[in-house]
This record gives structure tokens, C-alpha cells and sequence, in this order.
């Protein structure tokens, strides 16, 4: 599934996200530590996380995820907003809590285990 | 082929934000214009609707239509408060162009105001008609960066003619916990690779060793140097700092064990994974440590994928 798709179904408010948008999304990985992600994260899963300061987008853009979804109507930081830019990562905001959010991409099909 | 014409355009949607397609000499009215005098300014500036104004900020939205209703009720003697819609809904100059069309098509409207994001400040407004022009110009700028492209160095060992050749790349890192420039060399290294053609998981698991060593680096020293050894079959990397050395080498390489403070693991760091996610990128791993004096950690990645299992090799000089 698109992530544009992900982003009207799920009415994701898009902070940052251009062609990036149109990436696949494969699956989704939830934590608040980055090296748990970048030890554990598949490239082009969905990434949803509290964290909002701008290391977050290093560790999507080392990944290669398809995106970051922030949880809690949670606001990044300038500088977050700035590199999400410049790395083309996407960058989306929901106002759900984080286990409801992920209940409902598992719905529409978004998987945390390898196949 | 006609669906991939439309991923070229969706792209292209993708790729432009409200404040590149709208106009931004808006044309705007204010709560206590007569209704009398809209007739002129829509006719005038030939549109078919205005944002209502006050102070800068944005309070309502009135349009040929509503101009319509009043004088079907015979018009009676009323300013745009009377009539305007409040419940405005508007866009951000900096949301993505995809997501205002989406707005234009669900609500059914013509146009929308645009403000700025934080206060309701009024920048601009944006038509279906813009949308339309926008991309034509992105396509057409799209077109012309396509023909003057630079040709990327990813031939510059087959260039060079010598027994070995190497390219070094050196990379301050601050210590002392700032992370606001926190990746900074793992994001220029691997941007540097990428340019010259190296393999992407290549690619990927140097800039994972880079970042982490950078924020160990960063949350654990006063700082010190990544230097980046880049030949044609493998890339070495070279991490040191002058204290305060690792005690315990053994466990800080175990997957889990961590000495960061509780602000660090705030942040999302200290996931005492960092060494270990060092390693499993590496194909050799060198750690030496001397409590007091510093620590050197070397890396060596082959190109072309993984090949050996990592025997680290770590000392500790009391």
C-alpha cells in the first residue's frame, strides 16, 4: 500500500512528504529508541514514534523507511521539519495515541513481521 | 501505458507545496464592508468569492454566492459580517499541494484561503486554476534540471591510474550531548557514497556504524574525529576520542547494556545498542579503550555485501 493511500485513510496530517508520499509502504515498526529502530526497523516500514527531535530523521533516511508518523498530535521540531525536507523523508502527524494508531494500520494491512 | 502517466503527474503533485502554485496578492475584504460595494470588488478583480480580514487575521470567507442570497432577499442594508461563512476552513502555505486539492475536491469548494501555519495571518489564496498552472511550470522546470543533470563520479577509481588509491574523508563531532547536529557526518558520508556509486548496502552499513559511533561520540566524549578510509573494495572507518575511555569493554559491547543518563534515554537514545548495531554492520570491528586517555574504534566494511562473521577484537588498557 502507497503511503498516500495510508495518509487519507487514516487522515494523517502530512508535515512534510512530496513524491516521497508515493513510496510503498511494506510493514510498520513502533519505538521510541532510535538504535532499537536502526537494529530492528525494515527499509520501508512505517515508522511510529513520540520522539520528535531531528535525529529521527537520520535514522528514516538510514533506514530507508517509507515514513515517520508521530503520535499524541505530537509537533516536531523547526529543525526536524527542516531535515525531513532536505532527506525527503515523510513526515506525518496523527492525533491518536500511539496503540490506536497502530491497531488501525494493522487493519488496513500495514504488518510488523518479516514474511 | 496510461496509469503510469498518472504516477508521473500524482508525483509531481506531491512535489509542490501550497506556497510555490498560489496567488499572493490577494484580494480581501473586511468584516464591516457593505455588502453594496462586493458586487464592484468580485467584478472588478473578476472572482468569485474573498477571505473576510480583520487585523491581519482571517475571520470568514464570502462568496458570489452568498452575494446571490442577499439579493434574492431583496438586499437589505447589511455588511460581509452578516453574510460571510465563519467556519472557515483554510490551508497552510507550507502543506503539500496533494493535500489542498484533496481539501478543494472533498469540500467541493473553489478555492481556499491560505495562511501561514502557527497564526491565521492570511498569505495568499489558492484556486483549482493554480494547481493546474503550478505544475505546469514544475514540469516544466523538472525538464530543463533533466538536461543540465552534473554526471556523478561514481568512475573515479576505474579513472585512476595507481597500484592502491584511497579517498579519506575526516568528520569533526562535537561532544558533550548536542544533538542537535547529531548525524550530521553519517548523513554527509553517506551522501558523499552514494555519489560515487558505491553499492547501497554498502552504502547503508557505513552510515549506520557512522551514526552511531557519532552519537556515542557526542553523548560520551568531549568530542572527536570520524575518519573514513574509502578504497575500491572496502571502506575503513576510524573513530577516536581523547576520554573519558570505555571501562568495561566486554559489557558495553553486550546488545542492551548502557551507561547513558536519563536525558539521553529521553531522547531515544541509550538503547545500548550501539556498539552492537556497530557491529553487525561491520565485517572486522577494533575497539581499544584506556579509561582516561580515549578510545579508538576501527571498522572495516566490505564492498559488495557482508561476507564475514565479526570476530570483535576489543582491549582494555587499565
Amino acid at each position: 500500500m502507497k503511503l498516500s493511500e495510508i495518509m487519507q485513510r487514516l487522515q494523517l496530517e502530512v508535515i512534510v512528504g512530496g513524491g516521497s508520499l508515493l513510496r510503498e509502504v511494506n510493514g510498520g515498526y513502533a519505538s521510541d529508541l532510535l538504535s532499537d529502530v536502526i537494529a530492528n526497523a525494515r527499509e520501508r516500514d512505517l515508522w511510529v514514534t513520540l520522539q520528535t527531535h531531528q535525529n529521527i530523521i537520520a535514522v528514516a533516511s538510514m533506514k530507508e523507511l517509507a515514513g515517520i508518523v508521530l503520535v499524541n498530535a505530537r509537533e516536531p521540531e523547526v529543525e526536524t521539519l527542516e531535515k525531513a525536507r532536505e532527506e525527503d523523508v515523510p513526515l506525518l502527524v496523527s492525533p491518536l495515541p500511539a496503540f490506536e494508531l497502530i491497531g488501525r494500520l494493522y487493519k488496513l494491512g500495514v504488518s510488523g513481521m518479516r514474511t | 501505458m496510461p496509469e503510469l502517466e498518472i504516477t508521473k503527474i500524482q508525483e509531481l503533485v506531491y512535489e509542490l507545496w501550497v506556497d510555490d502554485v498560489m496567488h499572493k496578492d490577494v484580494v480581501t475584504v473586511t468584516p464591516s464592508t457593505p455588502l453594496n460595494n462586493l458586487r464592484e470588488i468580485l467584478r472588478d478583480n473578476r472572482i468569485s468569492g474573498t477571505p473576510v480580514v480583520e487585523n491581519g487575521r482571517l475571520v470568514g470567507i464570502i462568496s458570489m454566492e452568498d452575494f446571490i442570497k442577499w439579493l434574492c432577499e431583496g438586499s437589505p442594508g447589511c455588511a460581509v459580517a452578516d453574510r460571510m461563512s465563519r467556519n472557515v476552513i483554510a490551508v497552510c502555505a507550507d502543506e503539500p499541494l496533494i493535500q489542498a486539492i484533496n481539501k478543494l475536491e472533498r469540500l467541493g469548494f473553489g478555492r481556499l484561503p491560505v495562511i501561514k501555519r502557527g497564526t491565521k495571518e492570511v498569505v495568499g489564496i489558492l484556486t483549482k486554476g493554480d494547481s493546474i498552472a503550478g505544475l505546469l511550470k514544475k514540469l516544466d522546470i523538472d525538464y530543463r534540471q533533466a538536461e543540465t543533470r552534473h554526471p556523478r563520479s561514481s568512475h573515479i577509481f576505474e579513472d585512476i591510474v595507481a597500484d592502491r588509491s584511497s579517498l579519506i574523508f575526516e568528520y569533526d563531532v562535537a561532544g558533550g550531548g548536542d544533538v542537535k547536529r547529531g548525524g550530521a557526518s553519517a548523513s554527509g558520508l553517506k551522501t558523499s557514497l552514494m555519489r560515487l556509486g558505491i553499492d547501497p548496502q554498502t552504502v547503508r552499513r557505513a552510515a549506520i556504524a557512522t551514526y552511531e559511533a557519532e552519537m556515542n561520540l557526542t553523548f560520551f566524549t568531549n568530542g572527536g574525529l570520524i575518519t573514513a578510509i574509502i578504497e575500491s573494495d572496502l571502506i575503513r572507518l576510524e573513530v577516536t576520542d581523547d576520554g573519558p575511555g570505555i571501562e568495561n569493554v566486554d559489557q558495553a559491547m553486550r546488545p542492551g547494556f548502557s551507561t547513558a543518563p536519563d536525558w539521553v534515554r529521553e531522547l531515544g537514545f541509550g538503547a545500548g545498542m550501539g556498539l552492537y548495531n556497530i557491529k553487525t554492520c561491520a565485517d572486522r570491528m577494533r575497539l581499544d579503550s584506556t579509561v582516561g586517555v580515549g578510545t579508538r574504534l576501527e571498522v572495516e566494511i566490505l564492498m559488495g555485501g557482508k561476507r564475514e562473521v565479526v570476530r570483535d577484537h576489543a582491549t582494555v588498557t587499565a
